[in-house]
């Protein structure tokens, strides 16, 4: 990985081809390498888990073996069960982050482009960003009930904020010598917008759209667990009724395969938009 | 050889397309320190122009006055051309201020109508860089990234180039190579260009004039009569060289004056001809 952390500015060197390409490689490889090693941890811990359930170290009842995990998993899976809930909790994920993002995203560029924008938002939503969206649980259930607006509100509230302040902070710290250069090259408004404003945030505001897909998980999981008829938290809040800690089991696992997939899915974002950025080749 | 020189000249500045710059009084002030004192200056059209002077003599600040990417506080700057519509002006920054997101090709054409992606090619082939059209500046080098900027600037067709220290974050070798470029590409279309640099030597090498900035007044105007191309080892240029140094060099204030520019024959030592390759 040394030859990853080559920085960026050193381009005077005369030999642009044997500059590049080869660092690129480097890169590659030592992702490669890094991607198995990345697993051992997880692997390792299975693997005691199972030899101590196995040998009796661990009761059933405060953790059963890996093997009644999956299938526990299995059968849920079979009977259709954990589909339902999965379903109904990537919506509710996919709505909240929708809402949230969007909003996020549109006052964030919104009061990072015009100066009357931020003076009029930004005050207030720096008040409103310290209050954590969990305390707002009492107030959320005395105004929308326990059905799925409450929900909703809960994880747009908590995704807004990452993703309208890096979109703000992004928006500022666009490279002034480029919009000058834009400038004097004649663009103006939105060509000036589209190909050097928002490129050159997008950096900074996918770092805000990672953050907040991982933040939502995290909100999901309070807010179905508060009161649902349906969903990986209700499902799991449910086996802790009947003392099922297989099944509770599946629905942490859920939660933290869900969490990784959503943060691959950022990052296969940032490879794609930000291609052209030495450090993401 | 001269009588020669000033023929292709004339020549070019039929040909060319460059506008003249008339500076009347142009001040500028940043919160009250005057950093440019009532500045009179005619250019030519098609004439190459050098501003040398020291860092913080105001010599970057007449350029962005000229390039009206600031605003005067005071006089009047006018292009003299033959059309009514505003001149095609372009400039040239330190650093080349390509786009990180677009590909080399891109950069070239910005600005542009979509359909003009031939013209940006034939821009590049121009700086030589055809084959890189394709590639994310940021693998370029900085000799490489400065000719695609070059490049951004000529597809346009300027008629006035403002150059701001392009080459100054360069290596010797790569900025020889960047001179010679500019100058055959000037000499060849004919625009009027001016120059802002620290370098001496680079001022005599593609100038016609070069103009001393000091304390944000014209301190010293030298006509550069050498024929082109022009070579570092000649002994005009290394007296010229050295008289324009001793002036940029000399106290403020000290009245040691160096009227007498015509060609001198002094012995050169060894640092004057290594660019003599």
């Amino acid at each position: 990985m040394t030859s990853a952390s080559n920085p960026v500015t050193s381009t005077t060197v005369a030999a642009p081809q044997a500059q590049g390409k080869p660092r690129r490689v480097g890169r590659k490889s030592g992702a490669q390498r890094g991607a198995w090693i990345g697993w051992l941890l997880p692997a390792l811990l299975l693997l005691w888990w199972e030899v101590a359930a196995q040998a009796g170290w661990l009761s059933s009842r405060i953790l059963p073996e890996p093997w009644a995990v999956l299938k526990a998993a299995w059968e849920l899976s079979a009977s259709g069960e954990l589909w339902r809930h999965l379903a109904v909790s990537s919506g509710r994920a996919a709505s909240g982050f929708a809402v949230g993002a969007g909003l996020g995203l549109i006052l964030g560029l919104l009061s990072g482009s015009l100066r009357s924008a931020e003076l009029l938002l930004d005050t207030t939503l720096q008040m409103v960003r310290n209050i954590p969206a969990l305390a707002l649980i009492p107030l959320v259930i005395l105004w929308f009930g326990i059905d799925e607006t409450a929900k909703l509100f809960l994880v747009s509230v908590g995704v807004f904020f990452p993703v309208y302040l890096n979109t703000f902070h992004g928006i500022r710290s666009v490279d002034q010598g480029l919009i000058e250069m834009a400038k004097s090259y004649g663009l103006s408004g939105w060509p000036l917008y589209r190909d050097v404003i928002l490129p050159g945030a997008l950096p900074s505001i996918l770092v805000g759209l990672r953050f907040a897909l991982g933040l939502v998980w995290v909100l999901l999981i309070v807010a179905e667990t508060i009161s649902a008829q349906a969903g990986i938290g209700y499902m799991t809040m449910n086996a802790r009724e009947f003392l099922q800690t297989d099944v509770v089991l599946v629905g942490i696992l859920l939660y933290a395969l869900l969490g990784k997939l959503a943060d691959t899915a950022a990052r296969w974002l940032e490879r794609f938009w930000l291609r052209w950025h030495p450090g993401y080749q | 050889m001269r009588n020669d020189a000033q023929e292709n000249q004339q020549v070019r500045r039929a040909a060319g397309r460059g506008v003249g710059i008339r500076l009347r009084a142009l001040s500028k002030a940043f919160s009250g320190r005057t950093v440019l004192h009532e500045i009179d200056l005619d250019i030519a059209p098609g004439e190459f122009v050098a501003i040398v002077g020291r860092s913080g003599c105001g010599k970057s600040t007449l350029l962005r006055l000229v390039a009206q990417l600031d605003a005067a506080s005071g006089g009047e700057l006018v292009y003299e051309h033959a059309g009514n519509d505003e001149p095609e002006v372009r400039i040239m920054f330190q650093d080349a201020r390509l786009l990180p997101w677009k590909r080399v090709q891109a950069n070239v054409a910005l600005g542009l109508p979509r359909q003009a992606a031939p013209q940006a090619l034939n821009a590049l082939r121009q700086v030589g860089l055809e084959q890189r059209a394709g590639e994310w500046p940021a693998v370029l080098s900085g000799g490489q990234r400065q000719r695609v900027a070059l490049a951004r600037a000529l597809v346009h067709d300027p008629q006035l180039l403002l150059l701001d220290e392009p080459l100054g974050a360069l290596d010797a070798l790569t900025r020889i190579e960047m001179q010679t470029l500019i100058e055959s590409l000037w000499r060849e279309r004919g625009f009027t260009a001016l120059l802002v640099t620290h370098d001496v030597q680079e001022a005599i090498a593609l100038a016609d004039r070069v103009l001393l900035i000091e304390d944000g007044r014209v301190a010293l105007d030298q006509r550069i009569e050498l024929a082109r191309p022009r070579s570092r080892g000649q002994a005009q240029f290394a007296a010229l060289e050295e008289a324009i140094l001793a002036r940029v060099l000399r106290h403020p204030g000290s009245e040691a004056a160096i009227e007498e520019l015509e060609p001198v024959f002094a012995p050169r030592g060894v640092h004057q001809v290594q660019w003599a390759i």
